[in-house]
């Protein structure tokens, strides 16, 4: 078996580290506080190609592979999860939904500009009733004039503040059940169509996640991504793919907890030493590698096996569910060989320690994560 | 009877008070970082700033099994508020009560048990976190006055909006080679000259329990303000700290009960997949492990508790309380957290809030590292030959 990284991916890795340590990073706290992924960031990355990850070359992409999209994942979470996941969401689950589904037209109309961070993208899938229970959307898409009519709301919904484009599961056939959702690309300036208030959540500050309103949200039969009934279909394959974005982000998440408790620990110093020297923390440095090492190797497998056009649902399932729990458990060992500074708002520790708590549960709950390796179990 | 059901009319007239004038304001406690003076003088009014005083003082004498389910029935409507107890009680009236001369106990305890005046216990510094026998902040003695100098951090009951006295660890022996044998304890008013409050810090959670550096420069008390005995501040605050782990057991198991609950509500009235999620097996178990974890964390609280009341020697019990109590607590707030998927992480909701709150169980007045080192140097006799 062969986890080595070709050139290629070395090279992005590097790349992706950099930024992280020298854009990133030192503009995390800065982030947090003002709860905005400052407009010059979100510049740099698209010229550098980030908002186009997966897309070809004709629509200003670089044209990545999923190993790669996992390891800038990782690498950028080690400087801001929040800014990652930004990137995650315009490439996993706006811009290659719409390149594997959209018509001509859709892609014409938006890949271009969303590769070049003209038009930025959210998923818009979760509703009050409809959480881990997705195929319960109730949010109706009812056939009218040629177009839709979208009556309903959305939430949770990230990157909404600034996006000029969702990518929306409505319910067009009968309820329950998944065959009557639909998905539509629906612009932020759909009549009908209104943000709800932001939300406010424990970590992960600088996202922008708000609710969506649609009362009598008129489109046009175009705004239709693939066909009727295909909704839960696309939406449920793009977040196959995301959740191995999820899971470097954990496994970013859980290495800079590691990297920042590794040097804490060699420079202070109890009882007339660094405490590096005590077993004890020795001892929960080797365990957090060992996990960072082991849930790295799932999301690299299942990338591969995404890469290879290899069916990869339960194996990015197990990527995500062993690298978020991971990403906790380095985070809290990172808070703890901090003692009370880990407990202190000046401290990186401490807001990776309520930053990674969101990476068990967006994307699919840990619980949902359970459900699909155990589907594929049952399935032999 | 030792499930301690007999408590069971005691915690239910607590959980009723706290629940009436704690909770309704534990939400804006967290969002202004602040404890009000109505919420101050409520709880004052209930005499549970003097738990354990004596009752000539103003205190209501309670043992510490009853101290301590009022830390926890109070920590499970605010962490904020429970930790401010747990340190005025387990901190500040006990060492006061057990160390302090007659006069001392006389002049003080009647403010710390009525809630007039709030105490902080000043032990760690910078550079003595873990290490408490690194202690660097020095009192000399000038005539009739000790002359304070040095500095404090991450110091709890540091509200500077109330009367406030510090119990604050100090070298008294100017020979470093003494290490812990060289501290005393010295009671200092916070309107002395010389004592300074610094930065208050922003922590992760217990918004409203004031943490802050102190700064002591040329602050001179009088030379009977030693608890206890010269020198002796190590034993002193070794004590104390046992007790304090007890409370801040009670206060992990207050908050790991409060998520707990909120987790069993929701599972009754959150509808998934067409059925409550306390139908899902997944959900069963999981509010099956939490529960238990927390009854059995509750017992070692209580068990330590027990134990000092009855004069027994409880530091490896207390140890084990804390160290346990509080891992719990995060568990369980973590499992909370995941059941309610995005709302346990949403601001609106107490939860992410209780998953903030109790993670300081596992770091304060002594980390869960230290009670580890405590409980298995205590077990292990590395003497004994056969």
């Amino acid at each position: 078996m062969d986890f080595n990284l070709n050139d290629e991916q070395k090279m992005m890795r590097q790349v992706a580290a950099e930024i992280a340590d020298e854009q990133l990073a030192p503009r995390a706290e800065e982030m947090e506080e003002n709860r905005e992924i400052p407009a010059d960031l979100l510049a740099f990355l698209a010229e550098q190609g980030y908002f186009g990850l997966f897309l070809p070359e004709a629509y200003g992409g670089v044209e990545l592979d999923p190993v790669t999209y996992a390891l800038t994942m990782e690498e950028f979470s080690r400087g801001s999860p929040a800014v990652a996941l930004v990137v995650s969401v315009q490439n996993a689950l706006v811009g290659l939904p719409i390149l594997k589904y959209g018509t001509e037209e859709q892609k014409e109309k938006y890949l271009a500009r969303a590769a070049s961070g003209e038009l930025f993208g959210a998923f818009a899938l979760s509703e009050d009733e409809a959480g881990s229970d997705a195929a319960s959307v109730q949010l109706r898409a009812e056939k009218k004039n040629g177009g839709y009519v979208l009556t309903g709301h959305k939430k949770y919904i990230t990157n909404a503040g600034f996006a000029g484009l969702f990518l929306v599961v409505a319910r067009t056939g009968p309820e329950p059940g998944a065959k009557g959702l639909s998905c539509f690309l629906v612009e932020r300036d759909a009549p009908g169509f209104a943000l709800g208030e932001r939300f406010e959540g424990m970590g992960m500050r600088a996202l922008d996640v708000r609710r969506l309103e649609f009362e009598n949200c008129e489109v046009p039969a175009e705004a239709l991504l693939g066909a009727e009934g295909e909704g839960l279909k696309i939406a449920l394959a793009s977040l196959d793919l995301s959740r191995i974005g999820v899971a470097g982000q954990a496994v970013g998440i859980g290495q800079q907890a590691f990297n920042e408790a590794r040097r804490y620990a060699g420079e202070r110093e109890q009882f007339g030493r660094p405490i590096i020297k005590f077993q004890g923390i020795q001892f929960y440095l080797a365990e957090m590698a060992t996990r960072l090492e082991a849930a790295r190797l799932l999301m690299l497998r299942a990338a591969a096996r995404a890469q290879a056009g290899e069916p990869f649902s339960a194996e990015a399932a197990m990527a995500k569910l062993y690298a978020s729990e991971t990403a906790n458990f380095c985070a809290n060992l990172g808070v703890q060989i901090h003692g009370g500074y880990g407990y202190m708002r000046d401290y990186v520790v401490e807001r990776f320690y309520r930053d990674a708590r969101v990476t068990e549960i967006y994307e699919g709950t840990s619980e949902i994560q359970k459900l699909i390796i155990a589907g594929s179990i049952l399935k032999g | 009877m030792l499930d301690y059901s007999s408590y069971d009319e005691f915690r239910e007239e607590i959980r009723a008070k706290a629940d009436e004038i704690v909770a309704p304001h534990a939400a804006a406690i967290d969002a202004e970082d602040h404890i009000p003076d109505g919420v101050m003088k409520a709880v004052a009014q209930e005499g549970w700033f003097g738990a354990t005083a004596p009752e000539a003082y103003g205190g209501l004498a309670w043992d510490t099994v009853r101290y301590s389910i009022m830390v926890e029935e109070v920590s499970r409507a605010s962490g904020s508020v429970g930790v401010m107890l747990a340190v005025q009680g387990s901190l500040i009236v006990y060492p006061l009560q057990k160390y302090g001369t007659p006069e001392q106990v006389e002049h003080y305890m009647p403010g710390f048990a009525s809630g007039e005046v709030l105490g902080s216990f000043a032990l760690t510094e910078p550079g003595a976190g873990s290490d408490a026998g690194n202690t660097k902040t020095t009192a000399v003695l000038d005539g009739e006055e000790w002359v304070i100098n040095g500095q404090k951090c991450f110091i709890t009951n540091t509200k500077r909006d109330w009367p406030g006295i510090c119990f604050a660890t100090v070298r008294t022996d100017p020979d470093p080679s003494a290490g812990v044998r060289g501290v005393s304890s010295l009671v200092v008013p916070a309107e002395t000259p010389g004592f300074n409050y610094g930065r208050k810090e922003n922590k992760m959670g217990l918004h409203g329990s004031d943490t802050s550096e102190i700064f002591f420069e040329d602050c001179r008390v009088p030379k009977d303000s030693v608890l206890g005995e010269l020198n002796e501040g190590f034993k002193l605050f070794m004590v104390a700290l046992d007790a304090g782990r007890i409370s801040i057991g009670a206060m992990a198991v207050g908050l790991g009960q409060a998520a707990l609950d909120l987790a069993i509500k929701h599972a009754e009235t959150r509808h998934q997949f067409g059925k409550p999620l306390g139908v899902q097996q997944a959900i069963q178990w999981k509010i099956a492990e939490m529960a238990t974890k927390v009854r059995a964390a509750r017992f070692l609280v209580y068990s330590a508790a027990a134990r000092k009341d009855a004069g027994l020697p409880y530091t490896t019990e207390a140890a084990m309380a804390k160290y346990y109590a509080a891992e719990v607590g995060r568990l369980v707030a973590s499992d909370a957290v995941q059941i309610h998927g995005g709302l346990g992480y949403d601001k609106s909701y107490p939860l992410e809030r209780i998953y903030r709150d109790v993670k300081l169980d596992e770091i304060g007045e002594g980390t869960s590292e230290i009670q580890k080192i405590v409980i298995g140097r205590n077990l292990i006799n590395l003497k004994r030959k056969t």
